[in-house]
């Protein structure tokens, strides 16, 4: 009888281990598996144990593009968190208004990520697009991202911060609309300035929704692929190939299949330990004692 | 410290209020006397809190005056009035240490560091946080968090006034005491004026000199809690204070009596005529407490029937009919309760009569 009841208690477990074999296990083995091996063709390969992580490892453009990735996310992080709260801060906390406000920062939040590629490449056309000739022909600023490695960057930036901004200000705004109105009315009591009630209650008030906003920020802008590369291409030359644009060219580009799943690896690895970093500062953060 | 007016009162969270129901706070008059220990009760919605946030300046009344020892404050906001006020649940500045949650007030008011320490310690020491200081706030258990935030009010030199929100509401039974038990030291160390919201009649009866009652907007009453209990001046207060709260009959007046369900009783001497010069409805009002249930006859008596009688412990509650109404009646432990019929006994000194609600003296 006991027998019986532990087997079927593995069957109702079994859904969710085989959609979770088909969802992360088996993929991720797959890559594991191509990354120790030369594959020629079906049926004709070669183990080479970890030739292909020394290789990868030691490839200048892969640092390249780890680097470029690092400036991306922390300029991502720096801009985009500080425009979000403050934003937040700005919005109505109640009427039409907020219904309002919030719709219209939500657009961005619903385009299909190439298609915020295709719009950029217009919007920044210097003889069509409104910016694009707003700043070459009125204002008389050469500003052309596809020739410039300078104004590629500028409009990746100015891209990603339009495009993702908003949530982080959604979020901060849930956030600062959970606090009690008790904590305003006690520092209004207690005689503090505007900064103040920002820096004492707001901003440790919204620890946990800037915990989720800088994770997500972070992992979504470290992975980002499809709006440089529409808008970009990642170039000119490689000066915005970031490290996803510069994984697809070497696995389906060049079908290097097994440097690709090394390198893939490096890059799960990576996201990990930053992410594990973030979350681990952020909870730590005026958490303990003063010893 | 000080004296607090409320002159010609009211409130509306309404921007064009049209009528009396618009009104969260109706217009009154109202004196806190300086030093004085007062309990706001009243029940949920009744206006206790908008009362208590247009003392301190956290609302500007619609309509009337607030003055603070004879001068008008009523256009200042909360930190230039110099009042402390302790909210529902405890509010605390998570990131900081208790020593500068207590000092923040007084770094807002750009007090020198030297005079921040000596209050601090004074402060912290007369609420039992001195072992905490260096502590995070967020770390301590809810009734030192609460301690905490009276800590802020009280740092602040010559306080005029510490409001109370239901402070204790979200406090643990077992720590309650121990806060209420703090906030009388404090109240006789310093003598403040202390006003204290509570629906709770036990906490208000226990806690005050003074208890204020409330209703839709209104103060009903104010006296000590035995004038509460025994001269109720308003039906609702009647009501409301006491468990199970006073009787109310019907009655219409008959020579220096009343007729209550076609038996007549009689009255304190002078209560009829003086109350022949109101408008009705009468009603007449006895304590459960003062009420007596006898076999038959009596001296001041109705006939009544027995439904229900409950043993509470040390006393035992009777529930009994009258004209279809439901009286109760507190009896002492052991008392003989007839079996169906008997008669109920109100002595006529504690006997209230009351004309459209209004207590007649």
């Amino acid at each position: 009888m006991n027998k019986w009841e532990s087997n079927r208690a593995w069957l109702l477990v079994l859904p969710v281990f085989v959609v979770v074999a088909f969802s992360a296990i088996i993929p991720l083995m797959t890559v594991v598996n191509y990354s120790v091996q030369d594959i020629f063709g079906p049926g004709n390969r070669v183990f080479v144990g970890t030739e292909w992580f020394r290789e990868v490892l030691s490839d200048y453009r892969l640092q390249d593009a780890l680097v470029r990735q690092l400036i991306f996310s922390g300029l991502v992080l720096l801009i985009e968190i500080p425009l979000g709260i403050a934003i937040a801060l700005t919005l109505p906390a109640r009427g039409w208004k907020v219904s309002l406000c919030l719709v219209l920062l939500a657009l961005p939040l619903l385009i299909p990520w190439n298609v915020i590629g295709t719009v950029w490449i217009i919007f920044l056309r210097p003889d069509i697009g409104l910016l694009g000739v707003f700043l070459n022909s009125v204002l008389g600023i050469k500003f052309d991202h596809t020739a410039a490695p300078a104004d590629a960057w500028v409009s990746v930036m100015m891209m990603e911060v339009w495009h993702w901004t908003p949530l982080v200000t959604l979020l901060a705004y849930a956030g600062l609309r959970a606090i009690p109105d008790a904590y305003y009315q006690a520092a209004r009591i207690d005689g503090a300035s505007a900064w103040a009630v920002f820096r004492y209650i707001q901003l440790p008030k919204l620890r946990g929704v800037l915990t989720i906003a800088i994770l997500l920020r972070f992992m979504d802008s470290f992975l980002i692929y499809a709006e440089p590369f529409v808008l970009t291409g990642g170039g000119p030359g490689n000066s915005t190939t970031f490290l996803s644009i510069y994984l697809v060219k070497l696995a389906v580009g060049q079908f290097d299949l097994g440097p690709a799943a090394a390198f893939s690896i490096i890059y799960f690895l990576i996201v990990l330990v930053f992410c594990f970093i973030f979350y681990q500062a952020l909870q730590n953060v005026a958490t303990g004692d003063r010893q | 410290m000080a004296r607090i007016d409320l002159k010609q009162i009211a409130h509306s969270y309404e921007a064009k209020p049209r009528g009396d129901e618009d009104y969260a706070l109706k217009r009154f008059d109202h004196v806190w006397q300086d030093g004085g220990a007062y309990a706001l009760l009243g029940p949920s919605g009744c206006g206790k809190t908008t009362l208590l946030n247009v003392i301190s300046g956290l609302l500007a009344p619609s309509q009337g005056r607030v003055l603070f020892d004879d001068r008008d404050v009523t256009e200042l906001t909360p930190e230039r009035r110099n009042i402390a006020q302790v909210f529902q649940f405890p509010v605390i500045y998570d990131t900081m240490t208790v020593y500068d949650n207590l000092a923040f007030p007084l770094r807002n008011r750009k007090m020198p560091e030297n005079e921040v320490r000596a209050r601090v310690h004074e402060v912290a020491e007369m609420l039992e946080l001195s072992a905490d200081l260096g502590r995070r706030a967020r770390g301590l258990a809810a009734d030192a968090k609460q301690r905490i935030s009276m800590g802020r009010g009280l740092v602040r030199q010559d306080v005029a006034a510490i409001l109370f929100d239901e402070p204790l509401t979200t406090i643990d039974p077992h720590l309650k005491w121990r806060l209420r038990r703090k906030l009388k030291q404090v109240h006789e160390r310093y003598r403040l004026t202390l006003v204290y919201v509570t629906h709770d009649q036990n906490e208000a009866l226990t806690f005050a000199d003074q208890v204020v009652v409330m209703n839709e907007g209104r103060v009903l009453q104010m006296g000590t809690p035995q004038e509460l209990f025994e001269k109720p001046s308003h039906t609702f207060v009647g009501y409301f204070i006491g468990s199970p709260g006073m009787n109310f009959l019907a009655c219409d007046l008959v020579g220096e009596g009343a007729r209550v369900a076609g038996h007549e009783i009689r009255l304190p001497p002078g209560i009829a005529e003086r109350a022949r010069a109101h408008a009705g409805p009468y009603e007449i009002g006895v304590r459960p407490e003062f009420l007596r249930l006898n076999r038959g006859g009596g001296d001041n008596a109705l006939p009544v029937t027995v439904v229900d009688v409950e043993n509470l412990g040390n006393f035992q509650m009777a529930a009994v009919r009258l004209d279809g109404r439901t009286v109760y009646v507190k009896l002492p432990e052991g008392a003989e309760v007839p079996a169906e019929q008997g008669s109920l006994d109100l002595p006529p000194e504690w006997t209230r009569l009351y004309a459209d609600g209004r207590l007649v003296e």
